[in-house]
Order: structure tokens, then C-alpha cells, then sequence
């Protein structure tokens, strides 16, 4: 390459600068540094890319150009679905501390150079643990796959068992994340639903929990919505048998809905996306995993986790990574999970989301959810042919309506409801056949009256 | 718990023979040979290193010394205001001084003893100490085989600090000697004359005590069950000294002499602290399954240093792919030139394990090390 | 330069309490919207209707404080931290880099924050697009034939590659008989870590003289039971291995799969290319190569790309195009499980794409060149520090993305460690360095990346810092070994975050166990960071 390359990204690549550097080290041209190279293996010439376009408003023309081709979840736009990620209300406050530049352009500081970084994930991690109850939480992983993942192999190390009892009506995706995770620690086996309730059925649960069984897991709200009102009960017949509960929830229905701690789960674990993270078509997600505070549980978290500790000297206090050996970059080759960079800058954003929301303000988020979904289920259902089962259960936002009735599939009501601008549920009727022509519906404080009448007069003129 | 009190002992003589050419100082006769070829003390100087930092961090340290030359006199120089323990060496210092002292302070309460000299000394301290109390070896001998050693005059004060301000754990580690005659005449001949507890820190900006099994800790448990997972009926497996070795053993309910080599087949232990010829007697009646063995910390020997008992001809026995090695991961970070050493006493055999061999280093997990002759 | 510690700065010195002890006085920080009179009518207090043990008795204690007093709290913590927009980073392995603040100007447009992953693709065109485009300039940087996005994270993505071989010898009915993943010691740990995760056995190469695994160490390490062989090149030492290209015919030739970890990918954009080499997959860190930022430790994202013999392993959904329109395939085939929900940080890959976009193939090459020429600046430098020594000195091939360096001569004489020099490095107003990465086989380490970035008067005050501390270090030890001076808090206890009667992980936790912490002895601590 020739000496001149301007470009504000790469300074030096300057004529000046780089005749400067080369200078100061004495060599002629950067290709000699690049001797340990064999000549064989380089590229000759230049990659075949499309132009470059250095102009900064030119590449973000183009960039807007391409994105112009979504039509999002906002403006005039409507949008029910949920599945694992959910669009709430995005306070203005969240969006500008994850976009601060001194912290989304952090990484590996430490104690002294990232104080304000590490307290606000320690806030993150305290205030996670107010929500479900528990007293420790790790920094963030993935999302709530991963964490099913990892909370599920620690169940297993703990316990020294290898098998694993899930609810079958987890999600298609999750339970891929959690086979794949863990298929060289644990066996999977799922517990069948009850179709009176769609809950777990004891029954099957009693029959299948085991002197092998590691963990059992629920998830409250379900995927598919409801409330496992039996959560207690579960947890009893998972003790019993030596094995421990995990609690899969959604966080932002912790204002109302009983904590993972109150039905004595011993880990649990979610999805933070929620908790006023943009959704980024998934981009969003990012999870937690909490537990008691016992050594035993400790040992076997995969991810970073701050400690709080008292300065030297004087009342200060600060921030440090606790019992790094835990973690593959100590373990290494011995290692039974994965850290790594997770989804950090959106912790800070849940931490200024739950500040924000205070203890009356989740309190009133949550109650407002369940009503809101709670009208729209009964106005969907007053649809004829149109069935939303279990409508009689709690639910919190989700639930699912079946269409089977109408004569209609999903995917045409779905096609439908993109005609009147409405991103209608989930269609379900490829993952959990048995439910027919089904789909899950997700309404959130987005959704008053006067959204969800817009729904469902076009779902009334879908399924006419 | 009472106030930390740190022993400190100083051969003054050692490594007085390096400089000359001689290799070792254990008699008075090579001592006077050192001195006349105008060798100079350099323990002492060592020693003043550690304790200038001690003193520096800590300044009202509570310091057992060794009389004279033997330790109070640096002691002083820090500016430490020693108790000393043991009479005042007659002339020359010798191994009888080193081995008072030591008992001294042992009696008196030391929570660590800080040594500095060769192998000769830490001989002297192992016999003296036994696993009472933990020591620290700083540098300064000619013969530095054992792995009781701290890499530097420097680290050894960061590691006395680290074990004054906390309970940390101790692990035996080997003390080897050779026979200083025939070392003179050009061979070596290490012999494995016990442990001495040194206190274990990994990495000094590392935490040493997490909540769950410390990961070194795992990598032993992780051996010892791939080795015993290996084993097969009516073989017979040789194992080397060492507390790896010894892992093993206990991973197959079995008791391991520390310092000999055991003979092990069908979950039975046929011999304990066996000779070579009594090795090749068993390997007569048995098929051979395989010898383990570990090399020394820091150092890297895993044939010819201590377990000469494993020679050259059931080397050869059992065949050279039979021959498995062991060590933790940090163990294999401590050597000192990244490589793995052996010494059998025939270059061709030598020549043979040298290369690159796979050692076992945990549960199903292999690295591959560079091994000399 | 003035007496003042670090030449006059100070870091923003706040002493702002945790969130949870600002007095608020009960303060609403922001109130959810009214529910309409009509649902509230129509369906009462829903969650009053839940049974007792299903409801939540006790409200959770978060903060109650006026919204200002949030925004004040989080701001001035962000003060308080050192991003790569506020200072020098070179932080070794992490490749710190400017991320154009174009790129989170598009990212925050509603049409591409707002959308849901499951919606219509016909209306998810955009990103689709990006994803697609982006694949397709992947593959041409990398020499593959298919990439996904899915993973999160370079070790998401190395897990990825270890899940991928696991598949491919399942396929050919080999997956119990292979079972064993080979590495470096110097590749980042996830390559040992993550295969260890999916099942694997794992043998490590320990470095030869020149410091970089030797051929004949991988001819001793496979067999018939190599399933593949992981890691990074250049290593994280900073060395790149001139025999690449034998080991990987050398594990082929034994049956197993290549995969390379292009953590360290910078200094060879438009140099050299994965695919040529012959390696069968590979993944990068868009979040460090890419300049997508990083997010604090995440918004990460790890491009996986493959050979096309392993396409059809990649994780669902995929992205298609028929030449007119975008869509996904979630056929399941033989794709591996699923790595991260949905299609993974599709913001992560609009930055990477903007990037590549915006410099173009010659300007990626001055990329890769600058960071080379950078760092062995920085080398050339350093080497002159009394105090330091460049490990392995028989190889004396320049240096490429980052350097290895050791303190151990000016530990040996003062007795400063290479983690007090990081401390202090603070006091500089300057991002702290990585030391190493576990093993650490280099005495007192220290890792520098300056990456394509920086200026020469950047480098030159990060050079400025290390000469200054190195002769506090000879004359003044204990202002070395006392800091940081003057960073935002002043230094803590490093045993309470170790010792399980004290460490508290939440502030609940905090409260209860702080009586504890009077038993602890006081030393010195914090953990440097540094690790990626």
C-alpha cells in the first residue's frame, strides 16, 4: 500500500505520522514488520469490498437508507409479540446513561479506573437481588437462555447429579440453548403441562423427579404466559428429592408477582430486556442469574461478580472482582462454563430503570400490565370462533389465542393485522402443534384502551 | 492469635563454592578450598534483601534470628530489633547450627521460618522441622534442586508478607540433595530427602481462597482420576514419589510412601518404596501397565532426580509410550525455562524422552512440554 | 510537567453513596402510564385477585428518588469510569478502539431499535439486510464461504467453533472417537475453556524458545482422536507463528477441523485471510476488530464464519436473500442448537458493517498496518525502559497486534510488581494495562494493544507514564506502591471481596454482612481488571 492514507479513524496511516513512526523504529516500509508472515499466505493486493465511503455523511445516508427498510414496533405502528422479548416503554434517562460514552466505550478497566462503572453494575447486581429476593447476583450473561444454561450445569455441579426436569412449554429456542449447553453435563426431560390448567402437572413431575434429578425448572410467567401458581408445591416435591428449584421469571412482573425466594427457589433467572432495554430485534436481551449467598453456589457462578469492600483507610468504599478462579479464564482447560464479554451496558441500563421505577412505580407497572392484558384476553375471546384458553388462570402479559375456530390460520390473520399496521403474537402453530392454530399475544403498559380496541377490531375483521 | 513472628536463618556459607568452581560447601575442607580461591559470602547479602522489604512493610515485625552471621546481623542492619534464638556458631557454621535454630524457633512459637541457602540447608531445616512450621527458601546455594525456593530474594519477601497477614495454606514441596563428591566428579546423583511445607500463593495478585476447590486443587483430583481411569487388570503400574503420585493412589484407596516408588496392580499396592532391582523383578511377573511420575517443582526433573529408583533398564521395561507424566497446570507454570528435564544416566535413553511429550495435567486434559536432557 | 501526581489530573472524586442509601424522601423517579378507566373498570385490581403465595407481600426495596437525583447518580458514576471516549485504553487483547459515534446515532433510530425479532421479515427488511451484506463482506475478509452472528462474544463465538466440530464428527459418526481439542498456551483461555464446555478433551501446546508452539509439539499432541485444533494467531504475546500453515495441514491430515480464533484479528485485516491459510471456520470480535463498542464488557458479538463443507452445521435462523427480498430460515437441519436468542447484537453487526463501509478495503489495509506500526512504536519504546525486558529474545520478528512485556527486572531491583505499576498507571489519567492472561508464564507481565487509534502524543504520554513510574519505582517506591492517588476512590481492601463471611455481591448482602468486615485484615487490593 502506498504511504497516504487520510482517513479520521486511522491517524497515523498519514503520510506525516507514518513516516515518523517509521523513523522512530528504524525500518523503511510496514511490510517488513510484517515478517513472520510467510509471503505465501498474504493477500496480494487489495480486498474486494464495496467503495468506501469515508464521508461520514455519506455512510450515514446509506445506513439510513438501509434501515428505512424496517418498518419498527412505533409510530403509528402496533405490535402484541412478545416470546421472549417484549417492547415496553423505554425511559429517556435509560437511554442516555447505556449511551454515555465513558461507559459504552469501557471494557476491562478495574477497582480504581472504573469505579463508577463497577458500582453501577454492583447497583445492577443489588438491585436484581431486590427484585427476586436473593442475595447474589452475577453481572449479566447473555440472556435468559444462557442463564437457564448455566444455572442448570451449576444445579448439576452442586447437587452431583445430571439430570434436569423442564416444563414443557418452554420455548422452542430456549430449550435449544439449554440442550445444546448442557448435553455434555445433563440429560433434559420434560415434564408434561396439564391441559385442564396449563401448568406443570404434579403428577408427571412426582413421577418423573428422581434421586438423579439436579434441578427442576419453572418459569413463572410461563412462555406461554401464565402464572405457576404451584410454585411452592414444586419447589417441595424438587427438595424432597434432593434436587433444587430453578425460577425462571420475568423481572418486570416482580412488583406483584411473589419473588423466586418467597416459593423457595434456589436459583433464579431471567431475561433483562424488559427492564427498559430497547429491543434490537433480540439485540436487547441480556440475562441474570441469582441465588442464596452461600459459597457452595458461589463457586460455581461462570461470570464476573463485584464485591463491594470498605478502602483502606477512611469511610470509602469500592468495587472488585470477586474469586476470578471460578471462571474459565482461570480454569482454563478444566473449565465446566464460559465468560467472557456479555451484555454489561445494558445491566446499567436495568440499574437506572429499576432507580427510575422505585418500589411503587414496578408495583403499579406490573398491576397495570395484568389488567391491561387481562381486558384485551377477554375482548379477544369475545371474538367468535376466537378462544383464548385458560383465560380463567392468572396470566401476567402474554397468553396465547387460538384461532383454530375461525377457520383461519395464523399466518393469515397475521397478514391481516400487517395490512391495519399491527405486528400480531407469536404464531405457535409450528412449535406447539397441539395447540392448533394458535398464537402468543404480549401487551404491555404500551397498550391502553384505545390500542387494544385497535386490535381487536382488526383481529374482528381478520377472522370474519 | 498471637503476633506474627517470623523466624529467620542464614547460611552464610552457601554458595560460597559457585563462584570458585566448587560445587557445594559441606565440608569444612571444601569450605576452606572456597575461601582460599577467594569466594565471598553471599547469602547474607540475599537475606538482606528480603528483610529490607519486611522491615519496610512491616517495621515492628517480630523476628526470631539466627545468632551472628546467622541471620541477627542483617537483622539489624533493617533496622528489626531481633529476639535470637540458638548459641553463637564456634568458628565455621555448620549443619548442627542450622538445626538448632531451627528447633529453637520452632519451639518458640515461629509462625514461618525464612531460610536462605542451597540444598544443604534446607536438608538441615527438613530435619530439624519436619512439617511443623512452614519455610520460605531464599536462593542463595549452589546446588538448588529442591522446590522449597522462592524465584527470587524479592519474591520470597512478597510471599513471607502475604503468609504474616493471613492464613494460608502450606504444601509440601520436595527437598532434594545431591552427593556433592560425585557432583565434583561430574555426575549427579539427587536423592529425595523429604518435604517441607512452603505456603502456597499462586499468583500474588490473585485470590488464593475461593469459595469452592481452588483450581489447582481440582487439576490433582482431575489427574488422579484419569490415571486410575487408565489402569487395567493385571498390570503393573510403577509410581514415582510425590504428593501428585501420591493422588493417585488415594483416588484408588490406597496408601503411597511419599519419598519411594510403590508398586501398584489390580488395585493393590504389591510394593512399597521399592528398589530398581525389585522393580525389575515385578516387571518379570507382570505385564507392564505403566510408570508415573511428576517432575520436581521449579525445576522440572521427572527422571534421574530422587527417583533414580526408576532407572534406565525399567524405563526401557516398560517402553518409552507407557512412560506417563504428570503435573498440575501450575506446576508446569512454575518451571523456570518452560521445560521439563531428564537425567536417567544413559544419553541414549535421554536422548529418546527428549522432545516434546504430552503430560497429564487434569481430568481428560493434556499439555505438551518440552523435554531436555 | 508539574509536581502534581500524573502531571495534574484527577479523576471525578464523587463520593457518591450506592444508589439505595441516597436520601429521596420517597421521590418518583418516573410514573408508569394511568390504566384507562375502561380496563380498570372492566377487570378491577387484577394481581389483588391472585392467591396469597402467588402475590408479592412485601413491595422490593428499590430506590425512591426524584428523577434528576437518578440521572445526577448514574452521570456522575459514568464520570468515573474510563472509557475509551474519555482516555488512552491499551488494554492487551481487548483491541480499544474509537467506535464512531455516527454508528450509535443510526443504531438509536426507532427503525432499527425498535423492532422485534419475530416480526414479519417482510417488514424487518433493513436489518436483514445489514446482516446479509455484512456476511457477504465477511466472507471476502476472511476467506470463508458463510458466517452467522449469532454468538455474543468472541467466547461465545470460540464455543460456537467447538460446537460446530462437535457436529461435523457427529455427522460422520465419529463424535465419541474424536474428542480431543488442541491449543496454545498463549491462545486466549476461551480456546482452552470453551471446548472443555462442549465435551471436549483439551491438550495444550506449551510455547517453544521462540515463545510460539513448535511444529513438532502438535506432531507429539495429534492422533486419531484430534477433533480439531483451536486458537489464536498472533497469540496473545503479540507473536504471530510463522508455521500456521503446517499446523493446520498437520491436523487436517490427522482428521481434525481448524478453527481460528481472529481475536487478535487486527493487524491482519486485508494481510492475510483465515480461509487461505486453511482453516476450516473462524470467528471475530466485531466488538473489537469492528469497533462496535464495547460496551462497558458487552454489547459484544462474535462473526462465525465457515468452509462451505460446515454450512450447513451454522446455528438457525439464517438469513436468505432470492435477490429481491430478505428473509429467515429457521429449518432446523443439521444445524447446531441455538447459541443466543433470536439472531443475535444486530447492533453490534450495523456498527461493524458502518465501519467497514466507511474505510473500505484499502482503508482496512491502513488499519491493519497502523496498528502494527503503533505498536511497534510503543516496542521500540519500551524496550529502552530500564526495568523491562521483551520475553523470548530469540525471536526477533517485529511484533503484530500487541506486545508481552515484563517487569521483572525492576521487580527484582525495587520490589514494585507489575500490578502496582497498573495502579499507578491510573494516576495518569490513563486506562490501566492487562497484565496477562492465565498461565502466567511471564514473570511480572504486562500487555500493551495500542491499536490504529491513537495518535503518536497519545503514545507518547501512555510512554511518558511507564518511564515516570519506573524511576518513582527506583526512587519513590512507595508512591508506586500506595496507588492509585488520585483515580476516583483511594485504595480498598482486596481480602474482602475473597473471604465468604464478607463479600457481598448485592447491597442486601452488604448490610448484613459489613459487621463482618473489622475481622479482615487490611491489604492492599482490587482486581486490576483487564481480562476480556
Amino acid at each position: 500500500m502506498g504511504d497516504g492514507f487520510v482517513h479520521p479513524y486511522v491517524p497515523n496511516a498519514a503520510p506525516e505520522p507514518r513516516r515518523k513512526l517509521l523513523d522512530a523504529i528504524g525500518v523503511g516500509d510496514v511490510t517488513e514488520l510484517y515478517a513472520a508472515i510467510p509471503e505465501a499466505l498474504r493477500v496480494k493486493g487489495l480486498l474486494d469490498l464495496p467503495p468506501a465511503l469515508p464521508g461520514e455523511q455519506d455512510v450515514r445516508r446509506h445506513l439510513e437508507e438501509i434501515v428505512a427498510r424496517n418498518q419498527p414496533c412505533s409510530g403509528t405502528w402496533l405490535n402484541f409479540c412478545g416470546a421472549g422479548c417484549a417492547q415496553h416503554y423505554v425511559p429517556a434517562i435509560v437511554d442516555e446513561i447505556v449511551h454515555r460514552g465513558e461507559f459504552l466505550t469501557a471494557y476491562g478497566g478495574g477497582t480504581y479506573s472504573d469505579h463508577g462503572k463497577n458500582q453501577a453494575l454492583f447497583e445492577f447486581q443489588s438491585l436484581i437481588g431486590e427484585l427476586v429476593g436473593m442475595e447474589v447476583v452475577s453481572t449479566p450473561v447473555y440472556d435468559a437462555g444462557a442463564a437457564t444454561g448455566s444455572a442448570v450445569t451449576m444445579a448439576c455441579r452442586i447437587t452431583g447429579r445430571g439430570g434436569v426436569l423442564v416444563p414443557e412449554t418452554m420455548s422452542a429456542d430456549r430449550r435449544s440453548q439449554l440442550i445444546g449447553f448442557a448435553k455434555p453435563f445433563a440429560s433434559v426431560e420434560t415434564v408434561d403441562r396439564d391441559p385442564a390448567t396449563g401448568l406443570i402437572d404434579l403428577a408427571d413431575l412426582r413421577a418423573k423427579v428422581s434421586a438423579e434429578t439436579a434441578a427442576v425448572v419453572i418459569e413463572s410467567p410461563g412462555y406461554l404466559g401464565l402464572i405457576e401458581t404451584q410454585a411452592q408445591t414444586i419447589a417441595d416435591i424438587a427438595h424432597e428429592a434432593g434436587a433444587m428449584l430453578i425460577a425462571g421469571v420475568d423481572p418486570i412482573s416482580l412488583g406483584v408477582l411473589a419473588t423466586p425466594a418467597d416459593y423457595g427457589a434456589d436459583l433464579a433467572i431471567g431475561d433483562l430486556q424488559p427492564l427498559g432495554i430497547h429491543m434490537y430485534a433480540g439485540g436487547g436481551n441480556g440475562g441474570f442469574i441469582a441465588s442464596r449467598d452461600e459459597s457452595r453456589f458461589v463457586a460455581e457462578y461462570p461470570s464476573i461478580m463485584f464485591s463491594i469492600a470498605p478502602a483502606v483507610e477512611g469511610e470509602g468504599f469500592g468495587f472488585a472482582w470477586s474469586t476470578m478462579e471460578r471462571t474459565s479464564y482461570d480454569t482454563r482447560h478444566d473449565a465446566t462454563d464460559y465468560a467472557g464479554t456479555t451484555q454489561w451496558v445494558w445491566g446499567i441500563g436495568v440499574a437506572v430503570y429499576l432507580s427510575l421505577m422505585g418500589p411503587e412505580g414496578m408495583a403499579e407497572l406490573g398491576r397495570g400490565i395484568m389488567q391491561r392484558a387481562c381486558y384485551a384476553a377477554e375482548r379477544i375471546a369475545a371474538l367468535p370462533g376466537v378462544a383464548v384458553p385458560h383465560l380463567g388462570q392468572p396470566f401476567f402479559k402474554e397468553f396465547v389465542v387460538d384461532f383454530s375456530g375461525t377457520g383461519k390460520t395464523v399466518a393469515a390473520v397475521n397478514a391481516a393485522l400487517l395490512e391495519a399496521e399491527i405486528h400480531g403474537g407469536k404464531d405457535l402453530s409450528g412449535e406447539f402443534p397441539v395447540l392448533g392454530q394458535s398464537a402468543l399475544y404480549c401487551v404491555t403498559e404500551l397498550h391502553g384502551a384505545a390500542e387494544i380496541k385497535r386490535l381487536v377490531s382488526a383481529l374482528g375483521e381478520a377472522v370474519r | 492469635m498471637g503476633r506474627p513472628a517470623l523466624g529467620l536463618i542464614v547460611n552464610p556459607i552457601a554458595g560460597m563454592g559457585g563462584s570458585v568452581g566448587l560445587k557445594g560447601t559441606d565440608t569444612a575442607a571444601i569450605l576452606s578450598e572456597a575461601r582460599a580461591r577467594g569466594a565471598v559470602p553471599q547469602a547474607g547479602a540475599r537475606a538482606a534483601v528480603v528483610l529490607e522489604a519486611l522491615a519496610a512493610a512491616r517495621p515492628g515485625l517480630e523476628l526470631f534470628a539466627a545468632p551472628g552471621e546467622m541471620g541477627e546481623g542483617i537483622a539489624r542492619e533493617a533496622d528489626l530489633r531481633p529476639s535470637v534464638v540458638g548459641a553463637p556458631a564456634e568458628g565455621e557454621t555448620s549443619a548442627v547450627d542450622t538445626h538448632a535454630a531451627a528447633e529453637a524457633m520452632a519451639a518458640a512459637g515461629a509462625r514461618l521460618i525464612v531460610f536462605a541457602g542451597g540444598d544443604g540447608t534446607a536438608r538441615d531445616m527438613a530435619a530439624a522441622l519436619g512439617d511443623r512450621v512452614p519455610v520460605i527458601g531464599v536462593p542463595a546455594g549452589v546446588k538448588m534442586h529442591s522446590a522449597v525456593y522462592a524465584t527470587s530474594p524479592r519474591a520470597a519477601a512478597d510471599l513471607a508478607l502475604r503468609a504474616l497477614a493471613q492464613d494460608i495454606e502450606a504444601r509440601p514441596r520436595e527437598v532434594m540433595d545431591i552427593d556433592e563428591e560425585a557432583f565434583r566428579a561430574g555426575a549427579i546423583s539427587a536423592k529425595l530427602y523429604g518435604y517441607l511445607p512452603v505456603p502456597y500463593a499462586p499468583d500474588l495478585t490473585q485470590s488464593v481462597k475461593a469459595g469452592g476447590v481452588s483450581s489447582d486443587r481440582a487439576a490433582l483430583s482431575g489427574i488422579a482420576a484419569e490415571i486410575a481411569g487408565r489402569m487395567e487388570a493385571g498390570r503393573l503400574y510403577i509410581l514415582g514419589p510425590g504428593t501428585t503420585t501420591r493422588a493417585i493412589a488415594e483416588a484408588l484407596g490406597l496408601p503411597k510412601t511419599l519419598l519411594g516408588v510403590d508398586l501398584v496392580r489390580d488395585g493393590a499396592v504389591i510394593a512399597a518404596d521399592a528398589t530398581e532391582a525389585a522393580i525389575l523383578r515385578a516387571l518379570d511377573e507382570s505385564p507392564p501397565g505403566a510408570i508415573v511420575v511428576t517432575p520436581i517443582g521449579g525445576q522440572g526433573h521427572f527422571l534421574g532426580r530422587g527417583n533414580q529408583q526408576i532407572g534406565a533398564r525399567v524405563v526401557r521395561a516398560v517402553g518409552l509410550d507407557r512412560l506417563l507424566v504428570a503435573a498440575t497446570p501450575e506446576k508446569l507454570a512454575s518451571l523456570r525455562d518452560s521445560t521439563l528435564h531428564v537425567d536417567t544416566g544413559d544419553p541414549d535413553l535421554d536422548r529418546a524422552l527428549s522432545g516434546w511429550r504430552r503430560v497429564i495435567t487434569g481430568r481428560g486434559n493434556e499439555t505438551v512440554c518440552r523435554v531436555a536432557a | 510537567m508539574t509536581d502534581r501526581i500524573g502531571g495534574g489530573f484527577h479523576a471525578a472524586h464523587w463520593d457518591e453513596p450506592l444508589i439505595d442509601e441516597i436520601p429521596g424522601d420517597g421521590g418518583r423517579g418516573l410514573l408508569p402510564p394511568k390504566v384507562d378507566d375502561a380496563i380498570a373498570d372492566a377487570v378491577g385490581d387484577v394481581p389483588a385477585a391472585l392467591p396469597e403465595g402467588v402475590r408479592r407481600a412485601v413491595p422490593p426495596a428499590l430506590p425512591s428518588l426524584p428523577q434528576h437525583r437518578v440521572l445526577r447518580h448514574f452521570l456522575r458514576l459514568s464520570q468515573m469510569a474510563m472509557g475509551f471516549d474519555v482516555t488512552v485504553d491499551m488494554m492487551g487483547t481487548c483491541t480499544m478502539k474509537y467506535s464512531p459515534k455516527v454508528h450509535e446515532y443510526v443504531a438509536r433510530l426507532p427503525g432499527f431499535a425498535d423492532v422485534h425479532p419475530l416480526q414479519d421479515p417482510e417488514t424487518l427488511q433493513g436489518t436483514l439486510e445489514i446482516l446479509y451484506r455484512f456476511n457477504r463482506v465477511m466472507c471476502e475478509i476472511a476467506g470463508m464461504d458463510a458466517f452467522t452472528f449469532q454468538p455474543a462474544s468472541g467466547a461465545q463465538g470460540i464455543y460456537t467453533n467447538a460446537c460446530l466440530i462437535r457436529a461435523y464428527h457427529a455427522a460422520r459418526g465419529d463424535g465419541g472417537k474424536r474428542d480431543e481439542i488442541i491449543t496454545t498456551a498463549f491462545s486466549h483461555p476461551a480456546d482452552a475453556a470453551t471446548p472443555a464446555v462442549a465435551g471436549f478433551k483439551v491438550i495444550t501446546l506449551m510455547p517453544g524458545e521462540m515463545g510460539f508452539a513448535e511444529v513438532d509439539a502438535l506432531k507429539a499432541a495429534v492422533s486419531e482422536r484430534t477433533a480439531g485444533l483451536m486458537l489464536t494467531n498472533p497469540e496473545d504475546t503479540g507473536q504471530y507463528n510463522p508455521h500456521i500453515r503446517a499446523f493446520v495441514d498437520i491436523v487436517h491430515e490427522a482428521g481434525g477441523l481448524c478453527a481460528y480464533d481472529q481475536a487478535n484479528g487486527n493487524p491482519l485485516l486485508g494481510v492475510v485471510r483465515a480461509g487461505d491459510t486453511g482453516f476450516d471456520m473462524c470467528q471475530f470480535n466485531l466488538h473489537k476488530t469492528f469497533s462496535a463498542p464495547h460496551g462497558a464488557l458487552g454489547l459484544g458479538c462474535a462473526a462465525v464464519g465457515v468452509k462451505a463443507h460446515l454450512e450447513r452445521f451454522l446455528p438457525r435462523p439464517l438469513v436468505t436473500y432470492d435477490g429481491e427480498r430478505y428473509g429467515l430460515d429457521y429449518e432446523q437441519g443439521e444445524g447446531i442448537e441455538k447459541i443466543r436468542a433470536f439472531i443475535g447484537n444486530v447492533h453490534a453487526v450495523l456498527k461493524a458493517y458502518a465501519w467497514v463501509r466507511s474505510l473500505g478495503a484499502e482503508g482496512l489495509r491502513a488499519v491493519a498496518e497502523t496498528a502494527v506500526l503503533n505498536n511497534n512504536y510503543m516496542l521500540h519504546h519500551i524496550r529502552q525502559i530500564e526495568g523491562t525486558t521483551i520475553p523470548w529474545p530469540k525471536n526477533t520478528y517485529p511484533k503484530l497486534e500487541q506486545v508481552r512485556y515484563s517487569w521483572e527486572p525492576l521487580y527484582e531491583e525495587t520490589g514494585v510488581a507489575s500490578h502496582d505499576v497498573l495502579n499507578r498507571m491510573v494516576d495518569f489519567g490513563v486506562q490501566h494495562y492487562m497484565e496477562s492472561h492465565v498461565p502466567m508464564l511471564v514473570p511480572q507481565p504486562f500487555t500493551l494493544e495500542p491499536g490504529e487509534s491513537l495518535t503518536i502524543a497519545e503514545m507518547d504520554h501512555v510512554l511518558g507514564a511507564l518511564r515516570r513510574i519506573a524511576e518513582e519505582a527506583r526512587n519513590a517506591p512507595e508512591q508506586v506502591t500506595a496507588a492509585p492517588h488520585s483515580a476516583a476512590i483511594r485504595p480498598i481492601d482486596g481480602d474482602v471481596p475473597e473471604d465468604p463471611d464478607c463479600w457481598a455481591f448485592t447491597s442486601r448482602a452488604y448490610r448484613r454482612k459489613r459487621g463482618n468486615w473489622a475481622n479482615v485484615k487490611r491489604g492492599l487490593g482490587g482486581h486490576g481488571g483487564g481480562y476480556s
